[in-house]
């Protein structure tokens, strides 16, 4: 039985290796063709680059430079970490003051929230940009004003499922220590939230790093772009895409994304789990 | 807690949420409402045409064509995606050499942006349809399929890890029990694990409903909805029709009325079925 199980689970790794191997091809292959000449990219797809079509690095200067590419990444950067810093204080500060505060308005503002989840954002598309352009939130930090808007709802209500679970006992604790509601939030619930502000903040990251439609329609093109938008732009730009520069740009978008997910692995996956019970 | 110490804070608590909140979402969205009853090229013309717009959407072929589109491509993915997840993530709850590994590369996917996802299966799909002299974009069907294997790609990993937790929350004991009892492994499967990992079935049958029917991003890369609008689903054809055809902004503005209703039932009548599962465990 035992030796019949071990063949079995044997040959179930070996399937296994091999599904993983097809799951990383698709980037592996583009990894390749981004050293190839750009007229052999859709002739040849699958094929090494040799002498003839070898071109070095050359998509990768040309795809930098047409792109901005650098300049896409800081502004990415800088807009997902401080869009995600924004929502978790602001959406962990309402959450405890309405689960604490019962009264009409923390009400609505709860059922608001929960309402807001559902709402996709095709519905409030055109209007919102129509709205973040006349108040001149066409910059990486106006935009954060628009995503802390948009995010709000499920991060409200993932803030409100934790605040649920602490024991009021703690913070009437802090209270009669002299603790404002500000200290006792800071120094004693805050801290407890960690594992939510966690959970929160790898599927917002994960959101807004990856958003391509919400930039793209609030944020002034000509002077800032998010890297997904930097992608599209080679499509939109020019008539017919330098398949070249394309390649080269993928490859550079996705390194990023690899090197933080093998040093956060296991983080983000639990938070994906945690996200999931609870959204 | 005392309650008035708190209402005298509740500026710091409460303020930038709301201020934020009205700006990112309530102002759209009533606006957004409104404006579906008006004619407008910007906001500050509009004019009041009471229900236009929403007759003007049912004589547009290309909207019909993206909703029966998109909700065949849901019904698909839907359960291709969590068919193929639950199976894999049986396996990988099993013991296997290097299960971490095997975890860790199917999640990756999820954490690429759907512009770059689009792009890199654009390359491999053409690719591999160089063979028989077509492209992605030679018909509708080319394109949808193309969208399904790409989705399944991205997120069969996604909800693997969902299950896997769901199956490693069943006890022990339950399963030891079955066997005990003589059950075999398809009498197990049946009953003992599907019923135990049921919360875990509708979670992941709601994001992968949404996931579909909101599809965006992977769309326009892969095939912009090519060609002529066969390929384009319900998101891209609301986008299309606001920004590349002059005066239909309003019925833009009523179609993404109807996609909102259309989301939202969606989300509570799968709600409800969660919660009538979860009555009866």
């Amino acid at each position: 039985m035992d030796a019949k199980r071990a063949k079995h689970s044997g040959l179930l790794s070996v399937i296994f290796t091999l599904v993983s191997l097809l799951w990383v091809f698709p980037i592996v292959l583009v990894v390749i063709n981004s050293f190839k000449k750009k007229a052999y990219i859709t002739r040849k797809p699958f094929e090494i680059p040799t002498d003839k079509m070898f071109v070095g690095l050359d998509n990768y200067f040309k795809g930098i430079e047409r792109t901005g590419f650098f300049d896409a990444f800081w502004t990415s950067l800088f807009i997902t970490v401080f869009s995600v810093a924004a929502i978790i204080l602001f959406c962990s500060m309402t959450a405890w003051y309405i689960m604490r505060v019962k009264d009409a308005v923390t009400t609505a503002i709860y059922y608001l929230c929960l309402f807001a989840m559902i709402v996709p954002f095709q519905m409030v598309m055109y209007t919102l940009s129509k709205t973040a352009n006349m108040l001149h939130l066409g910059n990486p930090v106006g935009i954060i004003v628009v995503y802390v808007g948009f995010g709000a709802g499920l991060s409200v209500f993932m803030f409100t499922g934790f605040v649920k679970s602490i024991p009021l006992e703690i913070e009437e604790a802090a209270m009669i220590d002299g603790c404002n509601p500000l200290q006792t939030y800071f120094q004693v619930v805050f801290p407890i939230m960690k594992p939510t502000c966690i959970t929160v903040m790898i599927l917002q990251a994960m959101w807004v790093w990856n958003d391509y439609l919400l930039p793209s329609l609030v944020l002034d093109q000509k002077k800032y772009k998010t890297i997904p938008m930097a992608v599209q732009y080679l499509k939109g730009g020019y008539g017919s895409v330098d398949m070249g520069a394309m390649m080269a740009v993928l490859v550079l978008s996705i390194i990023p994304i690899i090197i933080f997910y093998l040093a956060c692995q296991k983080y983000i996956i639990e938070g994906v789990v945690a996200g999931a019970v609870k959204g | 807690m005392n309650t008035k110490t708190m209402r005298k804070y509740s500026p710091f608590f409460l303020a930038p949420m709301l201020i934020s909140f009205t700006i990112g979402f309530i102002v759209p969205f009533i606006l957004g409402i409104y404006l579906s009853f008006c004619e407008f090229t910007t906001v500050v013309d509009a004019k009041w045409v009471g229900l236009k717009n929403y007759m003007k959407i049912w004589g547009d072929a290309s909207f019909v064509h993206s909703l029966w589109y998109t909700a065949l491509f849901t019904i698909v993915t839907v359960l291709l995606i969590n068919v193929l997840g639950f199976a894999t993530a049986l396996l990988l709850t099993k013991k296997i050499r290097g299960t971490n590994i095997f975890r860790t590369v199917f999640f990756m996917p999820n954490l690429i942006g759907g512009i770059i996802l689009g792009y890199i299966w654009n390359l491999l799909l053409n690719g591999i349809l160089l063979y028989v002299n077509r492209t992605l974009t030679y018909s509708g069907t080319y394109g949808f399929w193309g969208l399904v294997i790409l989705m399944c790609w991205q997120q069969i990993g996604y909800m693997m890890i969902i299950y896997i937790s769901g199956i490693n929350n069943i006890p022990g004991e339950l399963v030891e029990a079955a066997k005990i009892d003589g059950a075999t492994s398809p009498q197990i499967l049946r009953y003992v694990t599907i019923p135990m990992v049921m919360p875990s079935i509708t979670v992941c049958t709601f994001l992968t409903l949404t996931n579909s029917f909101k599809l965006f991003d992977q769309n326009l890369a892969l095939t912009a909805g090519e060609p002529s609008k066969m390929s384009e689903m319900l998101a891209l054809n609301i986008y299309n029709t606001f920004y590349t055809r002059n005066g239909w902004e309003g019925v833009g503005q009523a179609k993404a009325v109807i996609f909102f209703i259309l989301v939202a039932l969606i989300a509570i009548v799968q709600t409800r079925l969660t919660r009538s599962k979860e009555v009866q465990q």
